[in-house]
């Protein structure tokens, strides 16, 4: 904690040393905040997980040769083998192909929901905070009665509404959301308003917008994308939920809640059925969680 | 004081009224035609009635009435706790809610308490360990809390603790212990969310400055953690409890089907699957205003455990 | 000072702390004796290791903390290694502490009297009857009027103050040989922290108790302490009676922290030059007054008075200085000077033109004119922006310049603060206090201004430093003809820059007029008593 104030002795420029500074990009910081990173084995684990879901839920032919829908009723409920590595479930169909392929639609379903809850949650706390006022109280208000519906149950409600599938139950999950997002969207926005290099830039003549764009939001986004990653595990694990209660895309669709829910009448007989396509949810989630709070305690 | 508590009430009822409303909304006002699915939840096909017959059914179910009145008389009953009739049990639903409640209320508090055990004494374990190692390892458990899917944890438990070492039974509702099993599912989230928030709050608290007073009193470790640590670090304890009401109804749903319980939870479930919309209205409704008189009595219990609250300063 | 054998004897002391694989020396081969009865100063800057020196004495290093070489010893019981039931025993019995920030030192949400017992019945061993009588009987001694009441409330229902009083009955609680006071200086005004350090060596000196002082202020050092330490990166440098090191220092540091210390520097103001007869003002503020509105309490006022007919007047080239202490409404001032408040009643005036009812857009094209230097420089430049970013951004916003002419704009004023061009590449996290403080001022002065605002641009550094900006400031000054408005509660600070000089006490104008005139002759009580408790003043007027 020496200050370097006592080493540096005040040195007056030289001419010649003009020409050594330029400017250093804004790609190479992020660069260099960015390989530390790697260098942590639990991280790049989480990263290794997350990026093999993506894959699955882009390219789930690479990652498995069987058809997902092809039923073998002689193989039913083999437990996990070397050929059928998460085993069979009742009507002979490759459990592990069947987790690879329902990747795809439950990430596609949380990816919509943190979507939904990011347009609607980061416009209404940038608002609120920025505006203040009435338009702040209003907006607050109208947050508090969104929380005091339980997530599942107002899911529950909107899917009776519009119908069950892949995207109503996105929709009624990233609703869910928008509320939680926008109460820290907001208070992110609050904190730095006051700080005072928000104050000085304005007392330079920047405009609000500029305020906006290149102060407030740039240093605001830290916790909003760690809610963002945790929330993307939230919607995964609702939307499983949702479709594990039957609210999902219809069989033979291979959503992992419509897997879960499916095992669950050999629960005794084959475990694996409905036990290791959550596992690989659990594997999923956490990685995520992992990520996000890396990104915190680097952001700290 | 009686002014800020008449605020806090006011402020309350607009929470709920507006929690209604929204459900309201969205129940009979998002769907492209209400009439056909409330038809169909009564098991009735709308094409196979004539003009007439929709006209009685529109009556029947109040769907003549504009937006407005409709709403009104909704309102109007829920006030007075009638919710109408369900369309695919035909009795009244109130009726079906009344039945129904103790079972759940059973759960969610059996969760309530497990939750804070295990919560609170992670928590509290993770504190009072001094070796690093198992600290951070304590320190990560609650993260997994949060990325197990409720009814999967249910499933998992049911596989080891009733099919393969048969300590509880499965599913039913009859005794006590069949309330374990669900119990300790629907409490692993909250205790998760407890469990976290506490570490941290343990860690923020152990480094203000007036633990270094304490502690130059002559103080032990254990004796400065039990009287100055850990009350002021539990203090959000109270609202997160309040917070946490919404994920315990939530999960409510999940555990009760899964372990086959005759719950409010699973008659949400069985609602939504038929789409018998004033079952699902009034049970979104009830469960919104239990919310709400939690969080409420939270508020007005904070000022007696955090002094800064009560005894407000003079401005300076 | 006694000659057997003293409370504390520090022998080649070491301690170091373990950092992520890295170990770093705090505390080099130090030794020195404190006597039983004394009064000893520790003085040094942020870094110096004064405080890993006085957790060394109570036992309560941090676990990434070690004593790697030397000898500690407390009433002749070495404790250098001992265990922790030993050290805890000294704690409280033997050594007490009074801690650093009264505002956070208690627990909140503890009555004053349950804290002040659990000290008392620590000391004794356990609970004892007379123990509510001792907690009325400490609160007395330490100069709280209604013990009574004071024992039932909690630590936010009191000031800065009385807060630092409860400490300090804490630590006596226990009958301890030796108090630590760590930085009692920091936090509270400077009338308010005089009459709590004068109550506390008059409490010390009737009880024959040893005092420690660690601090980073020179003056309160030599006021108080019988003998001074100077430490300077973990190594003592040098120790002796305080007019003996104030009049002939040995060692060079020593020496330059003299030098720097506003209270004891040369440092007088700049030259003083008249502004031609009818020059108008540059800024004026003309019977200025500010109400706050007060959140509804039943009983209390309604609305606060921050300021009351306030006259100001600021010539090109001049210094104002706005001396207070805190809630004396010089904050309030700046900010209706820079627009940013408007007052309740009066004008202002900025070049001639009157500004009072400006809008933000109507106001913009001033801002040219006149620029603010903020308090605290770690909250003063965004965190993402670079040095470069954050100078020339008034340019930008202004669009007064682009690419190559940015460029350049940028390496002169960062010249002009005495900063290396290749700075300008750097994030505000890699930079010291003062160097932050540099990057301030050069954005304050991209857009040429004609009167520069500053709110305390020199509290949150390190005395070295201050002194450096205070430099630079003044350099600025006599070179380019800026006109300062300075706000501060140092009147040491102040002393310094100021030609004119007003002091403010609680929102009222208690004295005004030329600097030299105010400080050789003060007219207000207020303004004696401000002037006697800056530290050091005692030697300084004695020398």
């Amino acid at each position: 904690m020496t200050s370097p104030e006592n080493v540096v002795a005040r040195p007056r420029s030289v001419p010649g040393a003009a020409a050594t500074w330029k400017r250093r990009g804004r790609l190479e910081r992020t660069l260099s905040a960015v390989r530390p990173l790697l260098q942590r084995p639990g991280f790049v684990l989480a990263v290794a997980v997350i990026g093999f879901a993506l894959l699955a839920a882009m390219a789930p032919g690479a990652l498995s040769h069987f058809d997902p829908y092809a039923t073998s009723p002689i193989d039913k409920l083999t437990a996990p083998n070397l050929i059928h590595w998460f085993g069979t479930d009742e009507l002979g169909r490759d459990l592990y192909t069947r987790v690879v392929y329902g990747a795809g639609l439950s990430v596609q379903a949380a990816l919509l929901a943190v979507g939904i809850a990011l347009i609607g949650g980061l416009s209404l706390g940038i608002l609120s905070g920025f505006a203040g006022g009435r338009v702040d109280a209003v907006i607050m208000r109208l947050i508090d009665v969104m929380l005091a519906l339980p997530g599942l149950l107002l899911a529950l409600a909107i899917v009776t509404a519009i119908g069950f599938g892949t995207v109503p139950v996105a929709i009624a999950v990233g609703v869910g959301i928008v509320p939680g997002f926008a109460r820290t969207t907001r208070a992110e926005v609050l904190r730095v308003k006051t700080l005072p290099y928000v104050e000085a830039a304005r007392l330079g003549g920047a405009s609000w917008l500029r305020t906006l764009v290149r102060h407030i939001l740039p240093n605001a986004w830290g916790p909003v994308a760690v809610l963002a990653t945790l929330d993307f595990g939230a919607a995964i694990l609702a939307t499983a939920g949702l479709s594990f209660l039957g609210f999902g895309a219809a069989p033979p669709a291979a959503e992992w809640g419509t897997l879960m829910s499916n095992g669950r009448h050999f629960l005794m007989t084959a475990p694996w059925v409905s036990l290791l396509p959550g596992l690989f949810v659990v594997a999923v989630v956490f990685s995520l969680n992992h990520i996000a709070r890396t990104l915190e305690e680097q952001h700290r | 004081m009686s002014r800020y508590l008449l605020g806090r009430v006011a402020q309350a009822l607009l929470v709920l009224w507006g929690a209604y409303s929204v459900t309201y909304f969205i129940l009979y006002l998002l769907p492209g035609d209400t009439l056909s699915i409330m038809l169909s939840a009564s098991g009735v096909e709308i094409d196979a009635l004539s003009p007439a017959d929709i006209a009685k059914a529109k009556a029947y179910y109040g769907l003549d009435q504009g937006i407005v009145q409709q709403y009104l008389s909704l309102l109007g009953g829920a006030i007075q706790g009638d919710f109408g009739f369900s369309l695919t049990l035909n009795r009244p639903v109130s009726e079906l809610l009344v039945e129904r409640l103790p079972q759940t209320l059973q759960l969610a508090g059996l969760a309530i308490v497990l939750s804070l055990i295990g919560g609170v004494g992670l928590a509290y374990l993770t504190a009072y360990v001094r070796w690093q190692p198992l600290k951070v390892a304590l320190a990560r458990v609650p993260a997994l809390g949060f990325s197990v899917p409720v009814f999967w944890m249910g499933l998992l438990l049911i596989q080891v603790f009733a099919f393969s070492l048969g300590w509880f039974p499965a599913t039913g509702n009859q005794n006590f212990s069949a309330l374990i099993l669900p119990a300790t599912t629907l409490a692993i989230p909250s205790a998760a969310v407890y469990a976290q928030v506490l570490q941290r709050g343990f860690q923020g608290v152990w480094k203000e400055p007036y633990i270094v007073t304490a502690y130059a009193k002559g103080l032990s470790r254990g004796q400065v953690q039990r009287r100055h640590a850990f009350k002021n670090a539990t203090l959000p304890l109270l609202t997160l409890i309040g917070l946490q009401v919404g994920n315990t109804v939530s999960g409510a749903v999940l555990v009760e089907t899964i372990f086959a319980r005759a719950g409010v939870g699973r008659l949400a479930q069985e609602a939504v699957l038929r789409q018998d919309i004033p079952v699902v209205l009034a049970i979104v409704a009830v469960s919104a205003a239990a919310f709400v008189v939690v969080n409420l009595l939270v508020d007005l219990l904070y000022p007696a455990l955090d002094p800064r609250i009560a005894h407000t300063p003079k401005v300076s | 000072m006694s000659t057997d054998s003293p409370l504390i004897r520090v022998q080649h002391l070491a301690v170091s702390y373990r950092f992520d694989g890295q170990v770093n020396p705090a505390v080099r081969d130090v030794s020195f004796v404190v006597g039983k009865g004394e009064t000893v100063a520790i003085v040094g800057e942020s870094g110096s290791g004064k405080s890993t020196l006085a957790n060394a004495i109570l036992g309560l290093l941090p676990d990434n903390a070690e004593v790697t070489g030397g000898q500690l010893q407390v009433d002749g019981q070495d404790v250098t290694h001992a265990a922790e039931r030993v050290k805890r025993r000294l704690r409280g019995a033997t050594i007490g502490l009074v801690p650093q920030d009264p505002m956070v030192g208690l627990n909140p949400t503890l009555r004053i009297g349950r804290q002040i017992a659990e000290a008392l019945i620590q000391a004794h061993g356990g609970r004892y009857p007379a123990v509510d009588a001792d907690v009325l009987g400490l609160l007395q001694q330490v100069g709280l009027d209604k013990p009574l009441l004071r024992a039932r409330q909690y630590p936010h229902e009191l000031s800065g103050g009385m807060r630092q009083r409860i400490l300090i009955a804490i630590a006596l609680a226990g009958n301890p040989r030796l108090i630590i006071a760590d930085e009692p200086t920091s936090a509270l005004d400077v009338t308010v922290q005089r009459k709590i350090l004068d109550h506390l060596q008059q409490l010390v000196a009737e009880r024959g108790i040893s005092l420690l002082i660690i601090t980073h202020d020179l003056g309160v050092a030599a006021d108080r302490a019988d003998r001074v330490l100077v430490m300077n990166k973990g190594e003592l440098v040098e120790q002796g009676p305080p007019q003996r090191i104030l009049v002939a220092p040995d060692h060079p540091y020593t020496r330059a922290l003299i030098a720097a210390a506003p209270a004891f520097g040369q440092h007088s103001p700049p030259p003083f030059h008249t502004p031609a007869q009818g020059t108008p003002a540059l800024l004026r503020l003309d019977g200025i007054g500010k109400r706050f509105a007060l959140p509804y309490v039943k009983g209390e006022d309604s609305s606060v008075v921050a300021l009351h007919d306030l006259n100001v007047s600021v010539y090109p080239g001049q210094t104002l200085a706005i001396v207070g202490e805190s809630g004396s409404g010089k904050s309030t001032a700046l900010r209706i000077a820079l627009g940013l408040e408007k007052p309740s009643q009066g004008r202002v005036h900025f070049a001639g033109q009157d500004v009072t009812d400006l809008g933000w857009r109507a106001f913009r094209p001033l801002r040219r004119r006149l620029q603010l230097v903020q308090q605290n420089p770690f909250a003063a430049l965004d965190p993402r922006f670079s040095v470069f970013d954050s100078i020339v951004e008034p340019l930008v916003s202004f669009g007064l310049a682009k690419g190559r002419e940015l460029e350049q704009a940028a390496r002169r004023l960062i010249d002009r603060v005495h900063l290396p061009q290749a700075y300008l590449d750097r994030l505000p996290r890699e930079l010291s206090g003062g160097q932050r403080q540099r990057v301030a001022i050069a954005r304050a002065l991209a857009l040429q201004p004609e009167l520069l605002l500053l709110d305390e641009p020199v509290s949150a550094l390190d005395v070295s430093v201050q002194a450096q900006i205070l430099d630079l400031l003044a350099e600025l000054q006599s070179e380019l003809g800026i006109a300062y408005v300075l706000v501060s509660h140092d009147l040491a600070v102040v002393a310094s820059l100021a030609h004119q000089v007003l002091v403010l006490r609680q929102g009222i104008t208690v004295e005004q007029g030329p600097a030299q005139s105010l400080f050789k002759q003060p007219q207000a009580v207020y303004t004696r008593e401000l002037l006697d408790a800056v530290p050091g003043r005692r030697q300084t007027a004695a020398a």
